[in-house]
């Protein structure tokens, strides 16, 4: 293969491990593809050029003694809210302009010690608040998707001698890309679009709400938000605790499991890691489903979502039917309220969390007349306007007189949320069938979206309740819609259970195939 | 469940966010859109349930209260806009 920028995380270890490829090749393939397509798609905020070079170097090293690690060689790109020891991290704010911090997040240090090498740090919304990676401070990330359009050729009339092809004129229809930019999704949308596109083998990248599941829908790719308590949040510019998680964005269900496997660990500095093995996802992959329970939620049936999401659901159900799944229809009663708890929950505790950006122990300081009118005018000047919304919010439903009737009120509904998973599971569901996201991909700068935050939320509305009650979801691409943009399916999973998200998301790739974009950047 | 813009102003003092006037008046509004989308919470019943205090199951873990870390000061003072022999600089607060 001349591209290897083309090959998945399987089929370069294979090449590395046979010495048919070297990790300095491939690195240099995807550094002169970053080259060219970053000014494009502004997928990466720092490229790491001689750091991914000197640490393909070492991986060659051990590649040549037979010793390489699991991901030996690998590029990967990493979410910019990921710690990295001297590099560039700063959740895409302006408020930590300049922080290169001194620590390492678990999940990178995972990864680093299996073998893989940092190509740089990936483009996100501005602390991972937002579902189409334009409250970045380095600006939108631009999906390489891109809308077909269908325009009408007139054929000529033509004869070509006896008993030959005659064509009768009239007209045909030929798809050309609309030129429009779409948005990659959020808030990991520099890490879809880096997948996406060629720019890494892989990435990492981190949900909240439906930031890794709702950005893999929308650029075709895969990606699976483990069960919280998987993968360490140390070392992770923290968003909502509770709720966040990390996890990979991958070309395929085997590199997403390839890369979750290395990044999930017990770490002794987040006290919400799981002490259980972490399992050979990989070997869960072509295990066949016959017999399986796959419940399909009534409620997640919404007012409004387009004909092609729902056509595009009962497909899924089709092949998974087909594969010898049972199919249940269940109910998941408090659906329609998690996103509403989300957005009490979320912002409540951003607020507290981003409390520690104040101009004094990093980033960015503006001067003011006194030490509070400093605090506030670094605040003022560094957050973005959806982050200064979400603080406000949380600051508000947790202050004095709202705490009862907002928060403790969203956090008994968090309660009922996963009660109605633990019910369909209790009842012998194995795993849960919905659409990924309400639509595909949709434009940048979107006026409806820009005039109300609302709209804007209900992206998450089939991802969040999954981060509501702490459980594994995969995002894997089922199809293209009529303008030819991908559209992903949702596999919800037991706690813990990833290995079952793993093998039945096989299922659906095997039946829908895999979609990449007409290269235009 | 409403806010006026004399809360948002009070709210973005508590949250230490400087804003103008003009801020306060569009933030108002956005607030309001998302307090009036969140107030469909009060029509669940939730008499006798729980409000979630950890979303996965498990025990708290413990360990001896020893120091595991530290002697780090150059590190933790290396990011800061403004500091004097690891010390954090910051504007005068005790006259």
């Amino acid at each position: 293969m001349n591209d290897l920028t083309q090959l998945t995380i399987s089929q370069a270890r294979a090449k590395l491990c046979a010495k048919e490829i070297t990790a300095t090749e491939i690195t240099e393939a995807y550094l002169s593809a970053i080259e060219r397509a970053n000014p494009a798609l502004n997928a990466y905020v720092a490229v790491t050029d001689d750091k991914a070079r000197e640490m393909a170097k070492a991986s060659d090293a051990k590649l040549a003694k037979g010793e390489g690690g699991s991901l030996e060689g690998i590029p990967l790109g990493i979410k910019d809210l990921f710690g990295t020891e001297g590099i560039h991290t700063q959740a895409c704010s302006h408020v930590l302009d300049g922080f290169k911090p001194r620590f390492e997040s678990t999940v990178t240090t995972n990864l680093w010690a299996d073998g893989a090498v940092m190509l740089g740090k990936l483009n996100m919304d501005e602390f991972a608040m937002g579902s189409s990676n334009e409250t970045s401070y380095y600006g939108p990330v631009v999906n390489p998707w891109r809308r077909s359009r269908l325009d009408t050729v007139v054929m000529p009339t033509t004869h070509q001698g006896d008993g030959g092809f005659v064509s009768a004129g009239g007209t045909r229809t030929a798809q050309t890309l609309d030129n429009a930019q779409l948005v990659p999704g959020g808030s990991s949308g520099g890490s879809a679009s880096a997948v996406s596109a060629f720019l890494c083998a892989g990435a990492t990248a981190t949900d909240t709400g439906g930031s890794i599941r709702q950005p893999a829908a929308f650029t075709g790719t895969v990606g699976i938000k483990p069960t919280y308590g998987r993968c360490s949040r140390w070392g992770i510019v923290a968003f909502a605790s509770s709720l966040d998680q990390a996890g990979p964005i991958a070309r395929d269900v085997r590199d997403a499991a390839i890369l979750l496997k290395s990044m999930a660990s017990v770490d002794p500095k987040d006290t919400t890691s799981v002490d259980w093995p972490v399992p050979d996802y990989e070997a869960a992959i072509g295990k066949p489903i016959k017999g399986m329970k796959v419940g399909i939620p009534r409620e997640y049936r919404v007012d409004g979502m387009p004909e092609e999401i729902e056509a595009l659901w009962q497909k899924g159900i089709a092949w998974l039917k087909d594969a010898g799944a049972e199919i249940v229809d269940i109910s998941l009663p408090h659906t329609k309220y998690a996103l509403p708890a989300y957005y009490i929950v979320a912002p409540a505790e951003a607020s507290s969390n981003l409390a520690r950006y104040d101009g004094v122990r990093y980033g960015l300081r503006v001067p003011g007349k006194d030490i509070v009118d400093m605090y506030e005018n670094t605040r003022a000047a560094g957050f973005g306007r959806e982050v200064k919304r979400r603080i406000m919010i949380g600051t508000y439903v947790l202050s004095a007189g709202y705490y009862d009737a907002y928060y403790l009120q969203a956090q008994k509904v968090r309660n009922l949320i996963k009660r109605d998973f633990e019910n369909v599971f209790a009842a012998g569901i194995d795993v849960i069938l919905t659409p990924a996201t309400p639509s595909a991909a949709f434009g940048i700068a979107d006026e409806d979206m820009a005039a109300d935050p609302v709209k804007m939320y209900l992206n998450d509305i089939f991802t969040v309740t999954v981060n509501m009650a702490g459980l594994p979801g995969i995002a894997v691409p089922a199809g293209l819609d009529a303008k030819g943009l991908p559209l992903g399916l949702q596999l919800i999973g037991r706690p813990f259970d990833e290995e079952t998200l793993f093998q039945t998301a096989h299922v659906i790739e095997q039946a829908a195939g895999s979609f990449q974009p007409e290269k235009w950047w | 469940m409403s806010v006026d813009v004399k809360t948002v102003k009070r709210v973005a003092r508590l949250a230490r966010i400087a804003v103008s006037e003009e801020d306060a008046e569009r933030m108002t509004g956005e607030l309001n859109a998302i307090l009036g989308f969140v107030d469909q919470l009060n029509e669940v019943d939730v008499s006798g349930v729980e409000p979630m205090t950890s979303v996965t199951p498990m025990e708290m873990k413990k360990r001896q209260d020893v120091v595991t870390d530290g002697n780090k000061a150059a590190d933790i003072v290396a990011n800061a806009p403004a500091t004097e022999e690891n010390f954090f600089l910051v504007p005068k607060v005790v006259e």
